[in-house]
Parts: C-alpha cells; structure tokens; sequence
C-alpha cells in the first residue's frame, strides 16, 4: 500500500498515457455531476451545506418568531399551508414539532456534516498530505450524490404529514406514535446520509493512511488532517449503530417487530442507548474537524508551529475514544441505576482533560506570536472563547445529579448550541474565509469579513445566552408555548436571531461579491505563517495537483 | 378463551376493588378532615350547600384554597438562576451548583478570555513582530493537563454524592405517588392509599372553553402550569415516586424538588423526595411526547400530613395503618379498572391505538401461562 508513495512516477506515467495537462477540466455535466475531483466534490458539498444551512437557519427563524412571545401566535396559520391542515391546534402543535425535528436534523447532517467533513475535508485533506486526489474518486461522487434524495426526502416528510419526533427519533413516538410515512421518509434520509458518510469515512481513512506524499509521516500531517482521520473513524464506528436502530423502527413501524415495544418484550430505552451510542460520537464528528481548522488558523495567523503538536493530535484521538464510552449521559433520567450514573458522570468529566488541553494549547500557540487579525483568525479566537463557554456548561451537566434538574431544559440547549452553533459553525466560518482565496482564487472583503464576524458574535451571544437563564429557571426544551414568565428572555433571544440573520446576509453579500469582483488572490495571501501545502499551490489549485508528489522533509 | 376469561375476572377484580372504598363510603370528606385547618373547607359544607366542593382543599366557591407562593414552586419573570429548592437533596444540588459549578465555569471563562485578551493585545504583529518559535513547554503541558484532572476530582466528590443521595430509597412509611404519562395528561395513583386514582389536566383559558367548562383561574396557577386536579402530597413525609407510561415516553418534572424521571412504557421508575414545605408547586412534562408536549402540567400542592390524609379520606382512599402494608387491590396501568379511567380521562384521543399495544396483553397472558389467581400479581 506504501507502493504509490514510495513510487510517484507511477501518476506521471498514467498522465502520460491519458495526454492530459494539469488543468484540462471536462465538460460541465461530466464535471459536476460525474465528477471525481475530490475539489469540485468538495465545492459541491459546501454549496450543498450553504443551501441545507438556509434552509435549516429559516426554521430556526420561524421558531423564533413563535416563541418571541408566549402564546400561539403563527403556527395555527403555518399548519393551514401544509397538506392535511384542518386548521385544528393539534395540528398547528404538530407542526411545531416538525419544525424543531427537521431544523435538528437538517443542520446536524446535511449543513455541519457535508461542509466540516465533505466540503473541507475532500478539498483539503488529499492537498494537505500531498495527494492528487482522494483514494476512491468515484466513491466520493457517491457518497455526495447520496446526500441529495436523503435531504429531498427529508424535505418532502412535512408534506406527507411530518415528523414530529425530534432529531432523536425516540420509541415509541416514533413508532407507534406517528403514523403516516414521513417518519418512514425521515429514518430512510438517515440511512442514506449515513451510507454516504460511510462511504466518505472509508475513504478518507484509506486517503491519509495510503497516499501520503513521501516524508508525510503521521506524525508531520497537519491537525486538520489528523482531526478528519479521527473523524472518519468515529463516523465508521458510530453510524452503524445508528443504522440498526433506525433499521428497527422501520421493522417496528412496518413489519410488526418490538424491538422497542415493551408489549412484545422490547424496550423503548434500548433504542436510546443504540441512539446515543452514535449520537455523542456525533457532536466529536461536528466538532473535531472544527478543532482542526481552529488550529490551521491559528498558527498560520500567529506566525508560529502549533504548540504541543503531539499534545494536539492525542488529545484529539482521546476525544475520540473517550466519546464513545460516555453516551449515557444524556439518559440520566431515563431510570439508570446509580452505578452506572456514577460511571457516565465521572466518564464524561473526563472529556473536558484533552479539550482543556487544547484550549490552552491554542493560546500557547498565539503565546509569542506575531498575531494579524484577518477574518479567519477572528473567526477562531471567536471559536475558542465560545467553545469554552459551551464546555464548561458541559462539565455542569456531565454532574448525573445535577441532570434531574438541568435536563431536556434550554440549559441543555444553551450548551449545545454554544458548542455547535458558536464553536462548529464558528469554525465552519473561520475555514471558509481561510480557504475562500484557495478555493476560488478571488479575495473575500475584509471589511464585510470584520463586520459579520461582529454581528453574528453579538447576534448568537444574545439568542443563546439568555437560553441558560430559561433552563435555570426550568424552562423544558421543545416547547411552541411557554408560560408567561419565560416571556422576557425568549424576548431578547428572538431578537439576537435577527441580529445573527443580519450577519447572515453580510455574508453572502461578501461571498457574491467577492466571488464576482473579488481581487485576484495570489497563492499564499497569508504569508509566512501558512505552512501547509495547499499554500503552494496556485489559488485556486491546477485541476490535477502533485503529478510530481512533493517531498516532504 | 382460557385466557380471555382469565384477563375478564382479573378485570371484574379489579373492577370491584377500585369500587369498593367509594361504595362503602359514600365521601363523608367532612369527618375526617381535622378541625383547626384555616384552607380547609367547613365539615358541614357539603351536606348543605349542593355546588359544594368535593375536596377538602378546595375553598367555599370551589376555587383551590392554596394559591402559589410568590417566588417559589414556579418560575419568575426575568430571573436568572435555579428555582428555589424544597427537598432535601435540592438544596445540596442547589449549593453545589450555585456555590460549586458556577464559580468554577465562571472563573475558568475569565481565565481563558483574559489570556487571549493578552495574547491578543500584547502578541499583536505591532507589539511584536517577531515571533517565537517555542513549540514545546512539557512542564506547562503537564500542568495542564493535571490541574483538569484535580478540579474534575474535587467536583465529582460532591457529584457522586449527590448521586448516592438521590439514589437511597424511600423508607418504610413513605408515601407513594405513581405518576403515569399518557397523551396528554398525568394519571395518579395512591397504591399506598387504597389505589384510588386521579387525573390531571391542563386548565385552559378562559376563552379556549366551551360555556360553562371550567377555565384557569389566578387561583389555580399561572398560564399552561395550572392543573384541574391536583396531586396532594404531604410535607415532611418521604415520597416515594413511580413513573410509568400508558403511551409514549413522558417525563416527570418538579423543578422544585430537583426530580425528574422519565415516564417509560414498560417500565417503573422510582425516586424519593421529602417536601420541606407546605406549598403548591408547578412543573412541565419534560420529554417530547407528541402534539401537547406543552400542555400536560404537573402541580403538587404540599399539605400537612393531617390535611393529607382528609384529603385522601375525600378521594375515596384510605390510610395506611403504621406498620401494616397496603393490603389494597390497586389497579395496573392497562388493566380494566385503569383503562376505563383513561378513557374517561382522554376519549378524543383514543385513536392513537398504542394503549392496548402496551400493557394489558402482558399481565393476563402471563397470568394465563402460570395460571396465577387473578389477584395474585395485581398488587406487583
């Protein structure tokens, strides 16, 4: 398997049999829906994640705009507009849950997922390692071209009624709580972006591990490629699981299983534990990579290596491994017995070792650096504030004792939104204005660059913040309607929505214009601090890079 | 058929033993509520005025006489922190969080943004152009790492037992609530207290009723908190919670009492709390469980052990004599007796078709395989 690497001529010889130069780029068909480019796969994973978070940020809009004060103010009006609407509150209270299910759902797997791992890791991991393309092009197609009839159907479930489970899809809800196909539709849309990121987590893992340029050690890969390889195998190992649990809600709804249905000797709190067993890998998957960008910036913009390379990378694996032996936490109401409480509680403080390792270690990055603050490394000390605030609220709830107060409350949602929503999509921003010049060859603005960190910073902080106070004050999750004394922090928190939304369009109007008139960005615009290989390839990169693989020393 | 018949006479059973305390005692409430109790209603109430109330907690013109306490039991406009504790156990997780776990995230929050305010104002490409190439420090690395690992000890002492705390089992003596999710309202039973059963709803608002339906009242509770029936626990008792489910997943929520149990189908869940104080109390079903998630309240309105047992003499139950268990016939959720109190409770709603999926197969074909008299296991 070292063989490719050992042996570069290998890729000159085939070039030269094919009589192709580095840029020939086919026609557009075959480029874009028959592609095997691992760059325009990952273009069209980020365009992908661009649609998904709209669509996925409007629901959230909506929902704002039903809690901004208490009562039921739009959804009575909202239901009337889907099929099957009989103008009823139960139906308008469904909706709700739809609502809430699909925003999940949406931004977990088809806008984090698809632009951490498909978007930047396609684009730049083979670069990163020195390799002119992912191990299994033709694979990689698949896996994106699988994430479009999950999200069409998704997208298509609240026609046929909606799912109304929320992203967790507990039995027996979801069972023989829902009837009607969308649920059908919405198990069927994991399936198949979990096949897809399968088949994507194979092949980075066959990626990193075969193709590295000669020199490339493991021990010399940059972060971020360290972050996707340990990402890829959380997703081998976890979605799996995932998919033999949604496989037995299918055959419970359909095929008169009970696999969860204590009627027939099942157990509706095995399905969580399947659940959960994949679903806190899941937030290392949404958030590893994050760290992994984090740590790219940071370096490059305080003009040093990373401190405590090795440090970085272990603590990044340990996160790994650790995750998936603390799941149960977020069942600690569901009648564990004490034991096992004691064990998830003491298991799940220890994450905060490695991650604390990290904070510290990006801060001793910037310890003694010459820092500039261009957008992306805004964005990451953003990230690093953030993620922190969204970590230690995390070491409050890991407290077994402390979750028969604080769970399904908004503390719960307070915390992972700091941790998504302000650390992953914060590091989801900082790699796109770091990559932008790369991958599209034109320069973003700095200035609307600035100007949207800064509003959207101070748009989540106000939606997010007051959301402890909420959970504090007892507030459950998933709820359209609250009582009146939650009035005031729901307030302020649908108007830090608007604000983020303002920020949102900041943003696009920066990446319209920059895409149209955009100064040409030269290979390195970030100057001696960006080490890493895709800075010495052109912006954007040839069509085909390292014909000749780099030697790395 | 062997088995039909069987799962009928349990239900016929059962059916007469969930009678039998209110047959034989036709709600003489007045008799047995103490004298001397300002909220409780005149004993002669209810022989003369028709419209009388049924409960002894309830006042003259039938409106709760206890009303919530201002601050306590519910949430408060504005307010940022935990609801103020009445258990035991909430007032330790109370300081440990207030006093433990804030401070502590609160300060390593500080720490953090101080340093990359520093790094930030004094490593800025003016203030030092060049930078350092350090890249490696292990004695700060295992500081690090170490320190972490200390602060996360020192927390989970207080942690573990706080989770040893809550896990000790209610005492001979407690009080049992069994608190059944069903979409969507809570069913509760007093197994200790003769079995007897109550229902709670959500009150609606004045103008979601139709003529001459009952609707909130200030009385009863703030908006989508407030209860038609309220459970009544004692102060100063052990209470020992069971939770279960007729349908989906519901969950349990006193924020008060710092308790919260997931209703399973299927399953019993128990916990113990102790109320320290007489009050009414406000919580919200606290696990997605369908279309009113929202709208299935629950209120407990704390009462001395002497009003208690009025209250429960009033519902038809009995009190337990010391020493002596429960020798009562309760009804399981799924059996006869409980089903049809379910539909009472919830008829608009019986389409959802998972009540008979879920429990009353199991009880009477087990009966049916051991051929266990049908009151054996009724009272598991």
């Amino acid at each position: 398997m070292t063989d490719t690497a050992l042996h570069p001529h290998a890729f000159v010889a085939h070039d030269d049999h094919a009589h192709s130069d580095a840029d020939h780029k086919p026609g557009f068909f075959a480029r874009w829906f028959m592609s095997t480019n691992h760059k325009d796969i990952g273009t069209l994973y980020l365009i992908f994640a661009i649609i998904a978070g709209i669509i996925g940020g409007a629901i959230s809009g909506l929902m704002r705009a039903e809690l901004a004060q208490p009562g039921i103010q739009y959804l009575v009006g909202w239901a009337n507009w889907l099929p099957g609407g009989d103008g009823g509150l139960d139906h308008a209270l469904h909706l709700w849950n739809v609502l809430i299910t699909a925003h999940g759902l949406i931004m977990v797997f088809f806008m984090v997922m698809p632009a951490m791992i498909g978007g930047f890791g396609n684009w730049f991991v083979p670069i990163m390692i020195g390799a002119p393309d992912m191990a299994f092009p033709r694979m990689n197609n698949v896996s994106f071209w699988l994430l479009i009839p999950a999200f069409t159907l998704l997208l298509a479930s609240p026609f046929f009624g909606g799912a109304g489970t929320g992203w967790t899809v507990y039995a027996p809800l979801s069972t023989y709580g829902e009837p009607g196909p969308s649920v059908d539709m919405a198990i069927l849309a994991l399936h198949l972006a979990g096949a897809s990121s399968i088949l994507g987590a194979i092949n980075f893992i066959t990626t990193i591990f075969n193709m590295r340029a000669p020199g490339m050690t493991l021990h010399k890969m940059p972060l971020f490629v360290w972050s996707v390889l340990v990402t890829a195998f959380l997703l081998l190992l976890a979605l799996p699981v995932l998919a033999a649990a949604i496989t037995m809600l299918l055959t419970d709804r359909n095929f008169g299983t009970t696999f969860f249905d204590p009627a027939g000797g099942g157990d509706p709190i095995l399905y969580q534990h399947l659940f959960w067993f994949f679903g806190h890998p899941e937030v290392y998957i949404m958030i590893l990579p994050g760290f992994g960008i984090v740590s790219q910036i940071i370096a490059t913009f305080s003009r040093k290596p990373v401190f405590g390379y090795l440090g970085m990378a272990y603590a990044m694996v340990a996160i790994g491994v650790v995750g998936f032996v603390v799941w149960a936490h977020h069942m600690f109401v569901t009648g564990l017995s004490v034991n096992v409480k004691m064990y998830f509680t003491a298991a799940t403080m220890v994450i905060a070792v490695p991650t604390g390792i990290k904070i510290f270690s990006w801060i001793a990055t910037m310890w003694g650096g010459s820092l500039s603050f261009k957008t992306p490394m805004v964005w990451a000390i953003g990230f690093i504030f953030m993620f922190t605030v969204g970590g230690v609220t995390g070491v409050v709830l890991a407290n077994g004792g402390i979750d028969d107060y604080m769970q399904d409350t908004y503390y719960v949602v307070a915390h992972f939104h700091y941790v998504l929503s302000l650390g992953a999509v914060f590091g989801l921003f900082a790699g796109f204005y770091y990559w932008f010049p790369k991958m599209f060859g034109k320069m973003y603005n700095e200035l609307l660059g600035q100007l949207h960190f800064w509003v959207f910073f101070v748009g989540v902080n106000l939606l997010f913040f007051p959301m402890h106070f909420l959970g504090l004050q007892g507030m459950p999750r998933r709820y359209p309607d609250y009582p009146d004394a939650y009035a005031h922090w729901n307030a302020l928190a649908s108007h830090g929505y608007e604000i983020m939304a303002a920020g949102m369009v900041i943003f696009f109007v920066n990446v319209i214009y920059s895409l149209i008139a955009g100064p040409k960005a030269p290979d390195n615009p970030w100057g001696e601090g960006a080490t890493t290989l895709e800075w010495t390839l052109s912006s954007p990169p040839p069509y085909h890079q390292f014909e000749t693989l780099p030697k790395i020393d | 058929m062997r088995r039909r018949l069987h799962g009928i006479a349990l239900a016929a059973g059962l059916a007469l033993a969930a009678a039998a305390p209110i047959a034989a005692a036709p709600t003489p409430q007045g008799a047995a509520a103490p004298a001397g109790v300002s909220n409780i209603a005149p004993t002669t109430a209810s022989a003369t005025a028709p419209a009388a109330p049924t409960s002894p907690l309830l006042a003259m013109d039938g409106a709760p006489a206890m009303t919530a306490e201002a601050g306590i039991g519910h949430p408060v406009a504005g307010r940022y922190g935990l609801q103020p504790q009445v258990t035991n156990n909430g007032r330790f997780a109370h300081w440990f969080h207030d006093s433990i776990l804030v401070p502590l995230i609160v300060a390593i929050c500080v720490l953090v943004l101080l340093l990359l305010l520093w790094v930030v104002f004094r490593f800025r490409r003016a203030a030092n152009p060049v930078p350092s190439k350090t890249s490696h420090n292990t004695a700060i690395e295992i500081i690090w790492t170490l320190a972490p690992v200390l602060i996360l000890v020192l927390i989970a002492v207080p942690s573990i037992g706080l989770l040893q705390a809550q896990f000790k089992p209610a005492p001979a003596g407690a009080v049992t609530l069994k608190a059944i999710g069903n979409q969507w309202y809570w069913s509760y039973q007093y197994p200790d207290n003769g079995g007897f059963e109550i229902t709670a709803n959500m009150l609606k608002e004045k103008d979601q009723v139709a003529k001459g339906e009952r609707f909130r009242t200030d009385a009863d509770g703030p908006r989508l908190l407030a209860a038609d029936n309220r459970v009544v626990l004692p102060v100063g008792v052990p209470i020992r919670l069971i939770t279960t489910s007729q349908d989906v997943i519901h969950s349990w929520a006193m924020p008060a009492f710092w308790i919260k149990l997931d209703a399973v189908p299927g399953r019993l869940n128990e916990t113990s709390f102790t109320i320290e104080k007489p009050g009414l109390y406000f919580g919200q079903c606290s696990e997605l469980c369908g279309a009113r998630h929202a709208f299935m309240p629950i209120a407990v309105e704390a009462v001395p052990p002497a009003q208690f047992a009025a209250w429960v003499r009033a519902k038809g139950g009995t009190m337990p004599t010391p020493g002596k268990p429960s020798d009562k016939v309760i009804p399981q959720p799924g059996a006869e007796g409980s089903a049809a109190k379910q539909a009472e409770g919830n008829a608009a709603d019986a389409a959802t078709g998972p009540v008979e999926n879920v429990t009353t197969a199991a009880p009477s074909s087990s009966q049916g395989a051991t051929g266990n008299p049908a009151t054996g296991n009724a009272g598991q």
